[in-house]
């Protein structure tokens, strides 16, 4: 079997250290960037599932499930929510700008983004004080644990897109995106959009059924 | 190399299946089943065996056989082939149908054992309650109802008729257990907040000597098989098979130690 | 698969300096078709920046490999305790036996054995099996065998191993917090793992064992992506989906399933953080006595469903027993073509079996749960669907055999590894048919009939396909051969050992005795297998011991072996066409893919091999 051994030919065969790089671009045309974040939000919809499929199950073996209007302030979440989906669509406008080439637009969108995010945080900061403070705390009952899990990851997924878009508006401001170059603001819309799509679906099934 | 490999992969396929047909002499094999339903279950073990076997000859065997005939020294080319159709069809095919042939006979004897709806309709005969690390059985006592004072409670010993229906209740206070009577092919975890509903019918009398008679009283270990713990390992009961007259014996004894005992505490 | 044109040096897309592959913010355009040269600026890197805190992908492969290594000398180690306490219960155990519990003279407790098999299952699962199948082989493959300079996201990369660390650490630690380990077995199951008086092992070392989890699936989470990422987006001109090896193949597939499937044990992991640090109940049913006391730690909120967990935890921890065979089925099947110098018969349906058995894995998790109080006309569907895997694993068997068949086999210690791939596979899955059907499974769940498949399907398939790897891509990783003659000594004793410690397994579980149990002669009717148990535990002994063969021959063989050039087995794929060892950006000269990957003994040129990268016209 050492017959298949090819002889070592130091000449030809030393390793180098460092070679030229040579890049190939395959496969669909999307950008590698937004292939992976699609994939990761692929991740977060099964990490969400995972979630939402333990209260619909806790829920349909339980014996009783109290009513969510009697425990929580659904007209003040549904504010909340059209806050979250209107910074949605400041993001969306945000994007717009730069496809345009304005660049002002685009910082001005992104700080009405930034701010509805930060003020939907703030509510539901506010809403888990006044919680707390009624003494409804995860390990009251199954509502309360399912309902921060819930929420809290949710809370937490709002908190991680407003770092990112901070961090993407501070890049606007070094004029990083340009009219033909914007592709780092459209992952972070991505994600921003991702998460507006999961509290509709949070509040529609904690809050409203 | 070439020798040893080949007597080395030749001897998986012969030891495999001499340890298979010597199990049972040697006492590695299951125990003899005496329910209603442990020979279906023993059958479809032994159609799977059998099935299985053969799948286990042929590609073991084809495997040596090549390992040997093709590793020879030899400077030709192999055989230059990307796949064959007809050979790939039959063997996607025939496996294919085997499988489902195996699937589909197992329902009827799973939904007899498993469903709700199949459950024999005698009234449940004890509820059975797993805890860290013991077990422990409880009877309607003289009343015919559970959870009143007359209530006969066995620990570690759950007496059962033979040659009918027994259905009880099993429950577990703390962790998961499992109730697992090896001779009655039978298995169910016990789930903390579920009742779960489990029968047998102990229909075959076979003494420790394995002689058939139906007037002894049999004794069968009950093991544990769900990780419960440190003490699982050791989280034995008894299942005592007795027939109906001698079962109405100790029910009756036990009921009257039940009443003399309510006595002495109204006393 | 459009093969998009090469632009030769200076044309436009160059000159125009678009780089996909340029971090993120510096990249100058969107979406670049084509390959870009890029120069490299040629600098020494310090030694943290090569060794420790390397992007490239070779490197960062090694270090799972050799992490691996180590955590599989632990989790081996924690077996042979398993199997002395197995053949010798309470006596005092050698070596470490007076080390450690002084108290009883050497003997260990009930307690502590829970702890053994618990981190016995998860150190091999979490820390070796999988960092070694997509971690090592998945990193240094990947790039190599695609004609890549590198992963897409180096950086990504090196956060997939760093984020094992903390997961190794907590997986370590948890032995000497008070309580001691985790002691709810690798499944978890609650209630026994989160109420803390259930169990000593349920105190802060459950905890630990959840946040070891979280951290391994973190770095899982982190390769996938990256992996998938390179696979669809980097391959080399000409590299269409039908012309990537079946290693690529299978490594793509494991990174799917990881993707889909984690994420959700990482929810149901912190759901039990949560009920264990934060009083949830998700896991926690109404009313639980444990220990005469009510229920401590967990579950003050109660409510909750111990079926849950089950559920979601087999929702990943099925596919995973699959992302821990499927790259193993990859890489046999590229080891067999090789050294049986033969095209792997039937190329696609190998493929698409793969695909058939990832998709089937996602929905047969209940499987695992017949036994559970589950709905019994769920098992009937688990049932059907379980059974339908075997198909495919039938079509890779029968393409393997089909491989051999005309053959020209050379027996290197790849090739004799990935032949007992084949072999001890086999039996492993076979007396999986035996668990799918849900009446037969109800006398042999929980017993060593279980232990005994798993085992086969583990050790005698990955661990053998793991060994054939490192065997067969030695020379790739260090530039040198792994002694021959060592590496047939270890394979022979590895493969008597491995089938007299398992074979065995499936007697004793005929017999009924069950798993998970400290001692087996706790019940009189088991005392008979005492001396089936010694000889299964001195098999073991040997097992782990002749591993000391492999371990000389790995380093050895790293300093001292002999030299070899690019291609020493006179293989088509990729990675052969780099040095040996390739440096940074793998490959010196530009790349185009002519042919399928297995072009062995090809009428098209006289050598027995036709690399993908020679054309011929
Ligand atoms: C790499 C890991 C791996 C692999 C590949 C498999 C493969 C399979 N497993 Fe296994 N399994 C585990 C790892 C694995 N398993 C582990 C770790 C556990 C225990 C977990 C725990 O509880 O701790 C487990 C437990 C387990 C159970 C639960 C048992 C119980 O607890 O009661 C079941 C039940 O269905 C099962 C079934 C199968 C089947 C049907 C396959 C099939 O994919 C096998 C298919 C292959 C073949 C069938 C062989 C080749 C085919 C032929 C030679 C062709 C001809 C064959 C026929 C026509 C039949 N496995
Ligand atoms: C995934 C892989 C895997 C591997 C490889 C192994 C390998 C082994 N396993 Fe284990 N095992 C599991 C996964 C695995 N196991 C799981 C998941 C469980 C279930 C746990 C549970 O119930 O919760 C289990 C349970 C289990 C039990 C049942 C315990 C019980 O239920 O009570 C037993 C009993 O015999 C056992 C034995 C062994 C033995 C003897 C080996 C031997 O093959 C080990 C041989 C040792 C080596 C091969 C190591 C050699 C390495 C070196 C010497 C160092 C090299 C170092 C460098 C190069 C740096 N294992
Ligand atoms: Cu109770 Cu194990
Ligand atoms: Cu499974």
């Amino acid at each position: 079997m050492s017959e298949a051994i090819q002889d070592y030919d130091p000449a030809v065969d030393a390793p180098a250290h460092h070679h030229p790089i040579y890049d190939y671009d395959s496969g669909p045309p999307v950008d590698r960037g937004k292939f992976a974040i699609w994939l990761f939000l692929g991740t977060e919809v099964m990490f969400f599932t995972g979630l939402i499929g333990t209260y619909i199950v806790l829920r349909m073996g339980a014996a009783s499930w109290p009513n969510p209007e009697d425990r929580l302030a659904v007209d003040l979440t549904a504010l909340n929510t059209f806050i979250l989906i209107t910074s949605s669509w400041f993001m969306v406008m945000a994007l717009q700008a730069i496809q345009g080439g304005d660049q002002g637009a685009m910082k001005k969108w992104l700080l009405a983004t930034i701010f509805g995010g930060s003020v939907f945080l703030g509510v539901q900061v506010y809403e888990y004080f006044v919680l707390f403070q009624a003494g409804a705390l995860p390990n009251v009952d199954i509502f309360w644990s399912t309902f921060y899990a819930m929420t809290g990851f949710h809370g937490f997924h709002v908190f991680v897109g407003i770092v990112w878009l901070i961090c993407a508006y501070f890049e606007a401001v070094k004029g990083e995106y340009t009219k033909e170059n914007y592709l780092r603001l459209e992952l972070a819309g991505l994600y921003w959009h991702f998460v507006d799509l999961v509290w509709v679906l949070l509040f529609t099934i904690v809050y409203l059924m | 190399m070439r020798l040893l490999v080949t007597l080395l992969l030749f001897l998986v396929p012969v030891l495999g299946v001499w340890t298979f047909w010597t199990a049972e002499e040697n006492g590695w094999w299951m125990p003899e089943t005496v329910t209603t339903y442990g020979p279906d279950i023993d059958y479809l073990f032994y159609l799977i065996l059998w099935m299985v076997a053969f799948f286990f000859i042929l590609t073991e065997g084809l495997l040596v056989w090549f390992v040997f005939k093709y590793s020879k020294k030899d400077d030709t080319k192999g055989v230059y082939s990307h796949g064959n159709h007809k050979l790939e069809l039959l063997w996607t095919v025939v496996p294919g149908i085997l499988l489902l042939v195996i699937a589909f006979s197992q329902m009827e004897t799973w939904a007899d054992i498993k469903y709700r709806g199949n459950l024999p309709k005698t009234p449940p005969i004890a509820h059975v309650w797993a805890s860290q690390f013991d077990w422990r059985v409880q009877y309607p006592g003289a009343d015919g109802e559970f959870g009143t004072w007359d209530d006969v409670e066995s620990p570690h010993l759950f007496v059962v008729p033979s040659d009918e229906d027994v259905v009880f209740i099993l429950h577990s206070r703390d962790v998961l257990h499992s109730f697992f009577v090896p001779a009655f092919r039978l298995k169910q975890d016990a789930v903390p907040g579920m009742a779960i509903p489990v029968w047998f019918n102990v229909d075959k009398a076979i003494d420790e000597e394995g002689a058939e008679d139906k007037e002894a009283i049999r004794l069968y270990d009950l093991i544990c098989t769900e990780l419960c713990g440190w003490g699982h390992y050791k989280m034995a009961g008894r299942v005592e098979v007795r027939s109906r007259e001698k079962f109405d014996e100790w029910m009756a004894e036990q009921e009257a130690n039940v009443m003399s005992n309510g006595k002495e505490d109204q006393s | 698969m459009s093969v998009p044109p090469i632009p030769s040096e200076g044309s436009a897309a160059a000159s125009e300096g678009l780089n996909p592959r340029a971090p993120e913010g510096q990249r100058k355009g969107l979406g670049a078709e084509g390959s870009v040269y890029i120069e490299h600026d040629h600098h020494e890197l310090s030694f943290i920046k090569k060794y420790i805190f390397s992007v490239d992908h070779k490197m960062i492969g090694l270090q799972f490999m050799f992490t691996g290594l180590v955590m599989l000398g632990l989790g081996g180690a924690l077996a042979m305790a398993i199997r002395w306490q197995l053949a010798w219960p309470w006596t005092e155990v050698p070596v470490i036996g007076e080390l450690l519990f002084p108290a009883t003279g050497g003997a260990m407790s009930p307690e502590f054995y829970t702890m053994l098999f618990t981190m016995h299952g998860t150190i091999m699962i979490f820390f070796v099996i999988i960092p070694m199948l997509t971690g090592a082989f998945g990193n240094f493959l990947i790039p190599l065998m695609i004609g890549a300079p590198d992963m897409a996201f180096p950086r990504l990369n090196m956060i997939g191993y760093w984020a094992m660390v903390p997961g190794l650490f907590f997986a370590i630690a948890s032995f000497f917090v008070e309580g001691g380990a985790a002691a709810a077995g690798w499944t978890a199951y609650p209630p026994l793992s989160t109420i803390k008086s259930a169990a000593p092992g349920s105190m802060s070392g459950q905890t630990y064992w959840l946040l070891a989890l979280t951290f391994s699936g973190i770095s899982s989470m982190a390769g996938a992506v990256n992996y998938a990422t390179t696979v669809v987006k980097m391959r080399a001109p000409g590299m269409t989906l039908m012309r990537m090896p079946l290693t690529i193949w299978s490594l793509f597939i494991a990174a799917l399933l990881q993707l889909f499937a984690l994420p959700v044990l990482t929810a149901v992991s912190i759901e039990q953080i949560l009920d264990r640090v934060a009083g949830t109940g998700f896991f926690t049913p109404t009313n639980l006595v444990v220990n005469q006391l009510n229920a401590e730690g967990a579950g003050e909120a109660a409510g909750g469903q111990p079926l849950l967990w089950q559920h979601l935890f087999w929702f990943y921890s099925h596919p995973a027993v699959y992302i821990m065979v499927v790259p193993a089925m990859g890489m046999a099947s590229d080891i067999l073509s090789v050294h049986a110098r033969k095209p792997i018969f039937g190329y696609k349906p190998m493929a698409y079996s793969m695909m058939a058995i990832a998709g089937l894995g996602f929905i047969v998790w209940g499987h695992h749960m017949f036994a559970s109080g589950m709905n019994p006309a769920l098992g009937m569907t688990f049932m059907v669907s379980t059974i339908m895997i075997a198909l495919p694993s039938a079509i890779k068997v029968f393409n393997w055999l089909g491989t051999l068949w005309g053959a020209r086999i050379k027996l290197t210690s790849a090739m004799l590894n990935a032949i007992a791939f084949v072999a001890l596979f086999i039996i492993g899955g076979l007396s999986g048919i035996w668990m799918a059907a849900t009446p037969v499974d109800i006398y042999i769940h929980d017993t060593y009939i279980i232990v005994a498949h798993f085992h086969y399907v583990v050790f005698g398939g990955t661990m053998f396909a793991i060994w054939a790897g490192i065997y067969h891509w030695f020379p790739k990783m260090f530039g040198r051969i792994m002694n021959e003659r060592l590496g047939q000594i270890h394979f022979v004793g590895s493969f008597i050992f491995a089938n007299c410690t398992f074979y065995m397994m499936h007697q004793i579980g005929l017999a009924g005795l069950m798993r998970r149990t400290a001692d087996p002669y706790a019940y009189e009717v088991y005392a008979h297998l005492q001396p089936l148990n010694e000889f299964i535990s001195i098999s073991a002994f040997c097992l782990f011991f002749w591993q000391g063969f492999f371990v000389f021959n790995f380093f050895w063989s790293i300093f001292k072996g002999q030299r070899v050039g690019r291609n020493p087995w006179k293989a088509t794929t990729l990675e052969w066409d780099a040095p040996s060892p390739p440096g940074h950006g793998n490959f010196d000269r530009e790349l185009k893919v002519y042919h399928g990957p297995y072009e062995y003994a090809s009428p098209l040129v006289d050598e027995d091999y036709l690399q993908q990268t020679r054309s011929v016209n």
